[in-house]
């Protein structure tokens, strides 16, 4: 009787796959010219000590620390601002979007929805400081504009998969199109927006946090000033307080995230 | 009920609106929101000659060229920065996983050392992912110089902090009686690893750590704004001499860099996961 031949340990296929990837980082290494010998030798490691070195101690002063508080408060604003813009352009784009409009109508807007999405928050900022100025304002657009995208996008999604029983009901009893979209679609769709908008509001308190780099407003445009004044005790402040702030964002959001789930 | 209000929730909904609207004033004053500003004739003839300037997009020969090669530096910056990652996640994922515990089997309680060790490696891979990426290039360029070192080091950092945590999650949530079986009949935390722990999480494991590939493209992108090297850096010159030609070929390139790394990180984690 003839033994059955085992599987083999691992496809072909994935093995030339894993293969390719490992090409692709060989490839990547090799490339790019990293400069490791600066990284370690004796006298780098000297200068980053010295670097790091300024940092301590952290500027402690009370009008530096009030500053930072204004700072944190300005962050907290703009992410709070550009999402809430973009929860209400984005449930507008999302009606024709979910196809509600006609076939054509949902490919454009889907089409712009997905461009505005890939573009990430902060090339955003950089583009919208010529029309908006330097500062917090073009911050809240930049964030509003790219959260548009992402929150459009899963609207329409969640508008598509509701099961259509409630709104045709209403429909076929007379109301007209928009009342039923307010009375049916919406407040059933609205635990899944919130709780997709909450979720976003999170992502770009972390992402205001550092939009200011390219000159957009909040904590991140004290950091990029200290920095290139090489004042590094004030710097250490400001990135402590930044660390702070994600953290407080990343437990509070955990517990009421449990709370909510219920477990 | 009043005739006039036929929402009987009318009280409710007229109570929040206000708050929100109290709530809304510091909000706006703090973020300096002005949109009039977008109207004001200097800043509107500023973006129509830079907006003019997208169509055509820059086309020629060695435009072209150079941007393939930022491109091509952007994803090696990506993809390097990942795999030195994934070198500094894995100890420590070893060293966070509750489940890996020895001392931990034999008596329910963690030996105190093993605590220590554990609750230092979870505060570690904290601290390394709660700085953003951004933050630490900005730093690390003043360190090593402007460049791809820079970012490739800005990634290595924040995403080993990532991957070790979620690693370390899918570990313990994942189904743990083989490694307790092997752990219980005396292999080593290694052998319970790759022969316990790991087939049960692998096609989890690398789903997540593709859709991470995906997203260090993007934070590389963004990293070449602080001078870390890459398209990025290339956009932020562009930016600067307010060539619209020029940005607008890079926006395309990046909507397609984008694009395509969502695809083959999808067709990865179907293939592999």
């Amino acid at each position: 009787m003839r033994r059955p031949v085992p599987p083999p340990i691992i496809q072909p296929a994935t093995l030339a796959l894993l293969l390719g990837l490992l090409a692709l980082i060989c490839a990547s290494f090799y490339t790019l010219d990293l400069k490791w010998g600066e990284l370690f030798t004796a006298d780098a490691a000297r200068s980053s000590l010295e670097f790091l070195q300024g940092f301590a101690p952290p500027e402690a002063a009370a009008p530096f620390l009030l500053r930072i508080v204004a700072g944190a408060m300005e962050t907290l604003s703009m992410s709070a601002l550009g999402t809430g813009i973009a929860f209400v352009i984005g449930l507008a784009l999302a009606v024709p979007a979910s196809g509600r409009l006609g076939g054509s109508a949902r490919a454009v807007v889907r089409l712009a929805l997905n461009v505005l999405r890939s573009i990430p928050e902060l090339v955003w900022a950089v583009i919208l400081l010529i029309a908006a100025g330097l500062g917090p304002f073009a911050g809240t657009l930049a964030l509003a504009v790219h959260t548009t995208g992402v929150l459009g996008r899963l609207f329409a999604d969640a508008l598509e998969n509701l099961p259509p029983a409630c709104e045709s009901t209403l429909r076929i009893n007379g109301a007209s199109a928009l009342g039923a979209f307010f009375y049916a679609a919406l407040p059933q769709i609205s635990p899944q927006l919130m709780s997709y908008t909450l979720y976003r509001w999170e992502n770009n308190i972390r992402a205001a946090a550092v939009l200011g780099v390219v000159g957009a407003g909040g904590l991140g445009q004290m950091l990029k000033y200290h920095l290139s004044l090489f004042q590094m005790q004030q710097a250490a402040s400001v990135i402590i307080a930044m660390l702070l702030m994600i953290v407080v964002v990343d437990g509070v959001s955990f517990r009421l995230r449990r709370r909510l789930t219920g477990n | 009920m009043n005739p006039r209000h036929p929402d009987p929730a009318w009280r409710g909904r007229v109570t929040a609106t206000v708050i929100a609207l109290v709530l809304l004033w510091p909000m706006l004053v703090s973020s300096e929101f002005k949109p009039w500003l977008l109207l004001d004739a200097q800043s509107l003839e500023a973006t129509w000659h830079f907006l003019a300037g997208f169509f055509p997009p820059a086309h020629s020969r060695e435009f072209l060229t150079l941007m393939l090669e930022a491109t091509w530096q952007t994803i090696a910056i990506a993809t390097a920065g990942l795999a030195l990652a994934l070198l500094g996640a894995i100890p420590l994922t070893l060293l966070a996983t509750q489940s890996l515990s020895i001392s931990h089997l034999e008596s329910g309680r963690m030996r105190i050392a093993g605590v220590a060790v554990r609750q230092a490696a979870r505060w570690l891979l904290v601290l390394l992912r709660s700085v953003p990426e951004l933050v630490w290039a900005l730093l690390l360029v003043r360190i090593v110089g402007l460049g791809p070192t820079a970012g490739v080091l800005a990634i290595a950092l924040t995403y080993s902090g990532m991957l070790g945590k979620v690693y370390a999650e899918i570990l313990e949530s994942s189904e743990t009686h083989a490694s307790e079986a092997l752990l219980q009949n005396g292999s080593s935390r290694l052998a319970a690893l790759f022969y316990g722990a790991l087939p049960a999480a692998a096609s989890e494991l690398v789903s997540y750590t593709t859709y991470r590939w995906e997203c260090a493209i993007r934070g590389s992108v963004v990293m070449g704004f602080v001078g870390a090297g890459g398209i990025g850096q290339r956009m932020d010159e562009s930016m600067k001499m307010l060539a619209g030609a020029e940005v607008s070929t890079m926006l395309i390139i990046f909507v397609l860099l984008v694009a395509s790394a969502d695809l083959v990180s999808s067709f990865l984690r179907k293939r592999l996961g």
